[in-house]
């Protein structure tokens, strides 16, 4: 940027590709980026980017053997990165560079205790002995916030939270005092009220620390909140450079407003909630309770009881979206399978004046088509073996016999037209297609049954910004068509405040409040209710101050 | 019902990262040539003429049986062409007789030999004769054959019972599962050899009985892999989506696992042949295989033990055994690869 700071890191230029022998994809097209010493640069894109490419390659992380850097060049401290020998890497990585990672899960090592761990690089690069190591690491471990350090420090990961696990990666990153901290996605397998937490700490760190912090992200509430200059990737591109207020108030680039408006927003009319809570339900569950029991002990006599869901009760009616929101853990999910019979539980469910509870599989089954599933992760939920119209004509084929072969195929052509997918889609499989794509087929396997409730369980956190919202204005569309009630489940506050009529907020298997949306999010009742919107309305305290959105 | 294995995109792409191991390849194409070619073993090693042109009369001694008076011979019972008074007759003058290329079958015994049994490699018999005077290059063409034959039953048998079991356990987990480990455990630790021998003596042998024996203690690996990909593949998403649309067990297990858990059992159908045919080779070596007339190479590899100065038996018959599991295991290892899909 200006001249009179001193630039700790520059990449000029940057063109890579990935593959073997002569046929290579570019994945980077003359990326530039510039970082000054104890600067805080966030860079944002979906999927597929390039982002969390170009920090892979600040480190040379890459196989050597299938990358190749067609151009540019990477310098740190006015050194050259790029191509240098492995030696010098190893030296830099971990000492001068700090990295974190996305999933805190698998970036531990699950064989050793997490002190072994914090400890390796202090004595690899600072020279420290075990003992002063081991103190060093004690005092690290205060410092990100973990309760307890000494006796955490023999701690193995699984004994950890996945909040306490990113803190001691962060401990790690910071423990031999880097000048740069990458931190790609910190924050995406967190819980929201961990999120905030996570972020807040990085915040004070590099405040004390004076590092520079290189954020990668989807999130663009998370950059608004935390970067000083952001650098917005579009397919291997840098796009658009620009300061945070800036970019937030005045966006150069066309992708950038795009990503700027992809933001939901809520679209049910006062009126039309009105209308509805006059209706009544067809589906009610009361005391529906799952416990999962954990045997243990040397003859799995000892049993222990993971509550899921407690003593729920629920009402549900025509055309109303019920949205359920709770951290990971909550039973949530559970709670929307057990509604399904996909869970066994107990308690009352009844259906249209049925007690599903009391069926058995056989009888249930010509029911089914009444109530519909579409799951989170867009991959794992088609078969991966059947085509497009075997996926979506399986259902129809056993609900609606008499269809013949021609009318079952209009059926299927026209709720694809419905979802936004064409006809020649039929015959190809699912892993042609994008995210997005497959949970529209995922959607048209559902619809396609004319179903009168709709399972939704975190359908768009798979998804990147733009194709959520595009996916979120689909089922709204679908359901003031069809008149279906849907059931949404998700940990996003923003995605159930642009859907739900209705909210209902879990809490260790219970629901802990229950209200109509706006309600809720205006007058939360319950403290945990409180903490969850704090934790995410924290980040948008920004926005109201520069008057966006 | 649609089949499970319609060829789709993944199957070309597999097929294309097949034929790019060319060691797998070649080898594929070889055992299939070798294979074809002893199905027709009756015209390539038959001690009875393809065609014979007897005085303006049309015969074929392969498929029909003639009586020597039919050729103006002595007896009323089959002819001999391995007679020299026979072979002169259908030979002398117009008449002419097409001899297969091995002029033997599996249990011709060459009355008309000129040197004691076992006889070394010769122009009359290619690979020599065992020690009953029957040709080594005969029993070795319809012992390969029927190596291979008794490989394809056994592994077809053993698939699909390990498959039932696996998708059954798999699939239903928790008590089924429990229950069926436990018995598949009791099962597999039982002394398969012992039995074999105890009941080979109870019954009198054939290829049926091997084929029955060996397959009701065969199939517990394979159900093992089926059961691992049918546990993993009951928590995904589709089946849970299977499942709220309705559709039955038997569908779900059919549509949504089976094509899925089809990687591993057609990785190890090649390793499943080739362990059939040494099953059967080394039972054969031990006596307790196919009843003594089947033409069997682990029945010649015996032989070569008992006259080890005949190297022409063990010699022949072990390049014939290391040949045909070398060319499996290539097939093996190339459709391993092929169905890898973290490859390219």
């Amino acid at each position: 940027m200006s001249d009179t700071n001193s630039s700790l890191l520059q990449i000029c230029d940057l063109s890579v590709a990935f593959g073997k022998g002569t046929e290579f994809s570019t994945i980077l097209e003359s990326v530039s980026l510039d970082i000054t010493a104890g600067e805080k640069v966030a860079l944002v894109g979906e999927s597929g980017s390039g982002k969390s490419v170009t920090a892979l390659s600040l480190l040379q992380l890459h196989d050597r053997t299938q990358t190749h850097y067609l151009s540019g060049s990477i310098r740190f401290h006015g050194k050259e990165m790029l191509n240098a020998p492995e030696a010098v890497m190893r030296q830099l990585r971990g000492s001068e560079i700090g990295m974190i990672f996305q999933e805190p899960m698998v970036a531990l090592n699950p064989l050793y205790p997490i002190g072994d761990q914090l400890i390796e690089p202090l004595m690899l690069h600072e020279g420290l002995d075990r003992q002063a190591a081991k103190r060093h690491g004690i005092e690290l471990l205060a410092r990100v916030g973990i309760n307890q350090p000494e006796q955490r420090f023999t701690a193995y990961p699984h004994m950890l939270s996945g909040g306490e696990r990113q803190r001691v990666m962060i401990a790690m990153a910071l423990s031999c005092h880097p000048r740069l901290l990458i931190a790609d996605e910190p924050t995406t397998a967190l819980d929201v009220t961990i999120q905030q937490q996570i972020l807040l700490l990085l915040n004070e760190l590099q405040r004390e620390t004076g590092m520079a912090v290189l954020l990668i992200t989807h999130d663009l509430n998370m950059v608004r909140h935390f970067a000083d200059r952001v650098y917005v990737m579009q397919g291997g591109r840098v796009v658009e450079s620009n300061d945070v207020e800036q970019l937030f108030s005045a966006p150069n680039h066309e992708y950038t407003r795009k990503l700027l408006a992809s933001e939901p927003e809520r679209s049910i009319s006062v009126n039309e909630e009105k209308q509805i809570s006059t209706r009544d339900p067809f589906l009610t569950g009361h005391d529906i309770t799952c416990h999962f029991s954990i045997k243990s002990g040397l003859w799995q006599r000892h049993k222990e009881e993971i509550k899921a869901v407690e003593t729920v009760d629920l009402t549900l009616r025509r055309g109303e979206t019920l949205g359920i929101v709770g951290e990971s853990g909550s039973g949530k999910s559970t709670l929307g399978m057990c509604l399904l019979r996909l869970q066994s539980c107990q308690g009352e469910i009844t259906f249209d004046g049925a007690r599903l509870d009391a069926m058995n599989p056989r009888q249930l089954r010509p029911l089914r088509r009444h109530f519909q599933v579409v799951f989170q992760d867009p991959f794992s939920s088609l078969s991966p073996r059947l085509n497009i119209g075997q996926i979506i004509g399986e259902g129809l084929a056993l609900h609606f016999p008499e269809f013949d072969a021609e009318q079952r195929r209009a059926r299927i052509v026209s709720v694809m037209e419905e979802v936004g997918l064409s006809e020649s889609m039929l015959t190809r499989y699912p892993h042609e297609f994008s995210g997005g794509q497959r949970q529209r087929i995922a959607i048209a396997r559902a619809v396609v049954l004319e179903p009168r409730l709709l399972l939704l369980d975190e359908p768009t956190s798979a998804l990147d910004v733009s194709v959520q919202k595009q996916v979120l204005e689909l089922l709204r569309s679908l359901q003031q068509r069809h008149g279906m009630a849907y059931i949404f489940i998700s940990h996003d506050l923003k995605v159930i405040r642009a859907m739900a009529h209705r909210v209902m907020v879990m809490k260790h298997g219970q629901v802990v409040e229950e209200g109509e949306t706006e309600r809720l999010f205006e007058q939360p009742e319950h403290p945990y209710t409180k903490a969850l919107l704090e934790a995410a309305l924290f980040r948008e305290m920004r926005t109201d101050k520069t008057g966006t959105v | 019902m649609s089949a499970p294995l319609n060829s789709s995109f993944l199957n070309a792409r597999a097929w294309q990262r097949f034929r790019a191991n060319r060691r797998g390849y070649y080898s594929l194409w070889i055992f299939v040539f070798l294979f074809v070619l002893s199905l027709f073993a009756e015209v390539l090693s038959n001690n009875k003429p393809l065609i014979v042109h007897y005085e303006g009369h049309w015969y074929f001694p392969v498929a029909v049986s003639y009586a020597e008076t039919v050729f103006k011979g002595d007896f009323d019972t089959e002819a001999d062409y391995l007679d020299p008074y026979v072979r002169g007759r259908i030979t002398s003058g117009n008449n002419w007789a097409i001899y297969p290329p091995n002029p033997y079958s599996y249990d011709t015994i060459n009355y008309y030999a000129e040197s004691p049994n076992p006889a070394a490699p010769s122009a009359r018999n290619y690979l020599g004769t065992d020690d009953r005077g029957r040709d080594v290059l005969a029993r070795l063409i319809y012992g390969f054959r029927i190596s291979v034959l008794f490989a394809f039953v056994l592994t077809a048998v053993t698939t699909f019972l390990g498959l039932l079991a696996g998708a059954i356990q798999g699939y239903f987990g928790g008590r089924t599962d429990l229950i069926g480990q436990r018995i598949t455990e009791v099962w597999g630790s039982l002394p398969t050899l012992y039995l074999l021998i105890i009941l080979s003596s109870i019954f009198s042998p054939s290829i049926a009985l091997l084929i029955l024996l060996l397959s009701i203690f065969g199939w517990m690996h394979m159900a093992d892999y089926v059961r691992a990909e049918f546990l993993k593949g009951r928590s995904m998403d589709y089946v849970r989506a299977a499942k709220a649309l309705g559709l039955s067990n038997q569908v779900i297990m059919w549509r949504h696992l089976l094509p899925n858990a089809m990687t591993p059992v057609i990785t190890f159908l090649p390793f499943e042949l080739s362990g059939a045919i040494l099953a059967l080779t080394s039972l054969d070596f031990l006596g307790l295989g196919v009843p003594p007339s089947t033409p069997s190479l682990g029945e010649l590899l015996a032989q070569g033990k008992e006259n080890i100065e005949a190297w022409w038996l063990s010699m022949t018959t072990f390049i014939v055994l290391v040949g045909t599991l070398v060319l499996l295991i290539f097939i093996g290892e190339a459709l391993r690869e092929s169905l890898d899909t973290r490859r390219g």
